[in-house]
């Protein structure tokens, strides 16, 4: 082979988008989940990683009166866009579906943040 | 020196090159026979070790042990921790006897018959994956097919064709004959004339009317030439009533669900495409084959808790977790597997960028579930064997066993394979739940469910305590500015594992990305 034709070099030519369907996956395409009210939505997503009393595990951080949340800009920086093992929710939640779930857990789990997030909120502050 | 009508390879790469960009040149040059389909050629060749050298490896999974046996071949003295009580990390199969406990504390127990298992992690082994198969070859650890793609597989979706789980088959052929027509009528009324010449647009129709098996109107009607595709109404016989029925095509509108496309697509995939194989007895078979050349470097339930280096060595502080009592390993370099997920319970003692690449990567939820059953019913009642059926709902999807065809008795399939919403939506759940879920979601496919079901488990990779999340999830953001920091050695420090590939989730990423370790690892030591 000759090596001049590679214009690119190889990891440059493997950064391309074909490259995002390597992963195992599913051959399926999920319905939508629709849940508009918070406390559904903790269930149904976040309580997967961080248990449903919000307790976290392991390197997995506890929900539960995190001082974090005082300033709403932190958990919708962190739906939106995701942390350290943490993916971004933005492909599986709307920003009104953020903002529903981050008021929930605002009030709940020893937190007492009352002032409700909007969608507007999470469409001005989780931007990229 | 080149005919003017017949361009020289390198020009034609070189137009494609400036007109498609790289991705095309690359796939013009696997047409051409000019790249790799994979990037492994063959183990290293780590020559001229130099005397006592040592490496301390982090992790006994797949990667950690790669790199072991061939630093061990090479004349390395090496020494595996592995917290975990077993070899293999995510290459590893449940069986009747296993428990399975999740991060908060809540045990399963798996009751399945002998023989019978389920592979929580890996489970299926693209032929082009040459790096595991090298070694599965060289190891004698026995494969057998993995049944990817089965036309009669079901494809479901809550809001299309009313609900009813259809065959892939007959959606597969529907949408290629609706699409055809389209496309057909398209060129007939001129739309595409600005894109095509007289001469492509007559050997196009020519094609859609085969392809799409359109009738002499150029319509996807319902015949018994379109049958020959999708399955008839009554198949074929002897006899009498030897001559068959045609099958009902569906509706355009049904066929345009995205389930269709999105498994038509899928099996297009690189890595999804026939053949595929899977170990007999299980994907553990892989772990312990190395575990047989590499096991009696391996301490286990060794929990790492700290990676210190300076310039002439690296080491390992670590937990023995039953005793509790800490102890060290020294060596002169060390190859660090530990998911990324968990590493920053461990106190590394890298650079600023390594450190920032290590905490940058997010983890995919992906959850499995198996499913113990009396009978082979998706065999015996339904003639599947092996392969998908695909659904909406959270499960994702069900797989059959690829094994034992025809043999009675318990059989497992897997109840669900599913990522994104639907395994944090199963995950969120306690293991009694999620079985109620998953019966009530797979008996769209299968009524026999409830009567035939023995038992189940369910490993929702979010809670799997020694890992908290599935596989590495890059973004292209993240691989330009993280990637070439993560993989590259750090004074002494190297990382490996499926997260340090672009094989992520792969057991071809992982082994890999350990095989480049050691040779960065190497060569740092010979230059020294």
């Amino acid at each position: 082979m000759r090596r001049g034709l590679l214009l690119l070099p190889p990891l440059a030519m493997l950064a391309l988008p074909f490259i995002a369907s390597a992963q195992d996956m599913p051959g399926s395409m999920q319905a939508k989940n629709n849940t508009a009210e918070g406390g559904k939505i903790f269930k149904e997503i976040c309580a997967a990683c961080h248990l449903p009393d919000a307790r976290g595990t392991g390197a997995i951080p506890a929900l539960a009166k995190d001082a974090n949340l005082a300033d709403p800009a932190y958990p919708i920086g962190v739906l939106a866009k995701g942390k350290g093992a943490m993916p971004p929710m933005d492909d599986i939640l709307t920003p009104a579906q953020m903002a529903a779930v981050i008021t929930y857990v605002r009030t709940n789990f020893g937190n007492a943040y009352p002032q409700p997030v909007t969608e507007a909120d999470v469409k001005r502050l989780g931007k990229p | 020196m080149n005919d003017v009508t017949q361009p020289s390879r390198r020009q034609l790469l070189t137009l494609i090159g400036r007109m498609g960009g790289a991705a095309a040149m690359y796939q013009a040059m696997t047409a051409l026979g000019h790249a790799a389909e994979t990037q492994f050629t063959g183990p290293p060749v780590l020559s001229g070790a130099k005397p006592g050298a040592s490496v301390v490896v982090l992790g006994a999974g797949l990667a950690g042990m790669v790199a072991a046996y061939e630093l061990e071949k090479a004349g390395y003295s090496v020494k595996i921790l592995e917290f975990q009580d077993r070899p293999g990390g995510r290459n590893y199969s449940l069986r009747g006897g296993d428990s399975f406990t999740e991060s908060d504390g809540t045990v399963q127990k798996v009751t399945f018959a002998p023989g019978n298992y389920v592979n929580p992690g890996p489970w299926r082994i693209p032929h082009h994956h040459k790096c595991l198969l090298h070694y599965c070859r060289q190891f004698g650890v026995a494969l057998e097919p993995f049944i990817q793609l089965n036309h009669n597989g079901f494809i479901h979706s809550s809001d299309a064709f009313g609900g009813k789980p259809m065959r892939y088959r007959e959606v597969a052929v529907d949408f290629k004959g609706h699409t055809s027509e389209l496309l057909a009528k398209a060129l007939g009324a001129g739309a595409l004339d600005q894109s095509v010449t007289a001469e492509d647009k007559e050997k196009l129709l020519e094609a859609l009317r085969n392809w799409g098996l359109l009738d002499a109107n150029m319509a996807y009607t319902s015949s018994v030439h379109v049958s020959s595709q999708r399955g008839y109404d009554r198949p074929p016989g002897g006899g009498i009533n030897g001559a068959p029925t045609p099958s009902q095509i569906a509706k355009l509108s049904d066929v345009f669900s995205p389930q269709v496309w999105t498994a038509m697509s899928f099996y297009f995939n690189y890595v999804m495409q026939t053949t595929m194989f899977q170990p007999v007895g299980g994907m553990d078979m892989i772990g312990k084959a190395f575990a047989k050349h590499v096991g009696k470097s391996i301490t286990y339930n060794a929990k790492v808790t700290k990676v210190a280096q300076n310039g002439k060595g690296v080491t390992v502080s670590y937990q023995d977790v039953p005793s509790g009592k800490v102890n060290t390993v020294s060596a002169d370099w060390c190859v660090c597997t530990i998911p990324l997920s968990i590493i920053r319970q461990v106190e590394m003692q890298v650079g600023p960028k390594l450190a920032a690449a290590m905490k940058a990567v997010p983890y995919a939820g992906h959850i499995k579930m198996g499913l113990e059953f009396k009978r082979r019913f998706w065999e015996e009642d339904d003639a599947i064997y092996g392969g998908h059926s695909f659904t909406d709902q959270a499960i994702g999807q069900l797989s059959y066993p690829n094994d034992r065809f025809f043999s009675n008795g318990p059989a497992v399939l897997l109840g669900a394979f599913t990522s994104g919403a639907g395994a944090f939506q199963l995950a969120g759940m306690t293991p009694a739940e999620r079985i109620e879920a998953a019966l009530k979601q797979g008996e769209v496919f299968h009524p026999q469910y409830r009567k035939e079901y023995l038992s189940g488990v369910s490993v929702p990779w979010t809670r799997v305590p020694w890992i908290l999340g599935c596989t590495s999830r890059w973004s292209e953001e993240n691989r330009a500015a993280h990637y070439q920091n993560l993989v590259a050695l750090d004074g002494r420090v190297v990382l490996a594992g499926e997260h340090a590939s672009y094989y992520g989730g792969w057991m071809e990423g992982s082994m890999l990305s350990g095989l480049d370790a050691i040779a960065q690892i190497h060569k740092r030591a010979s230059a020294a």
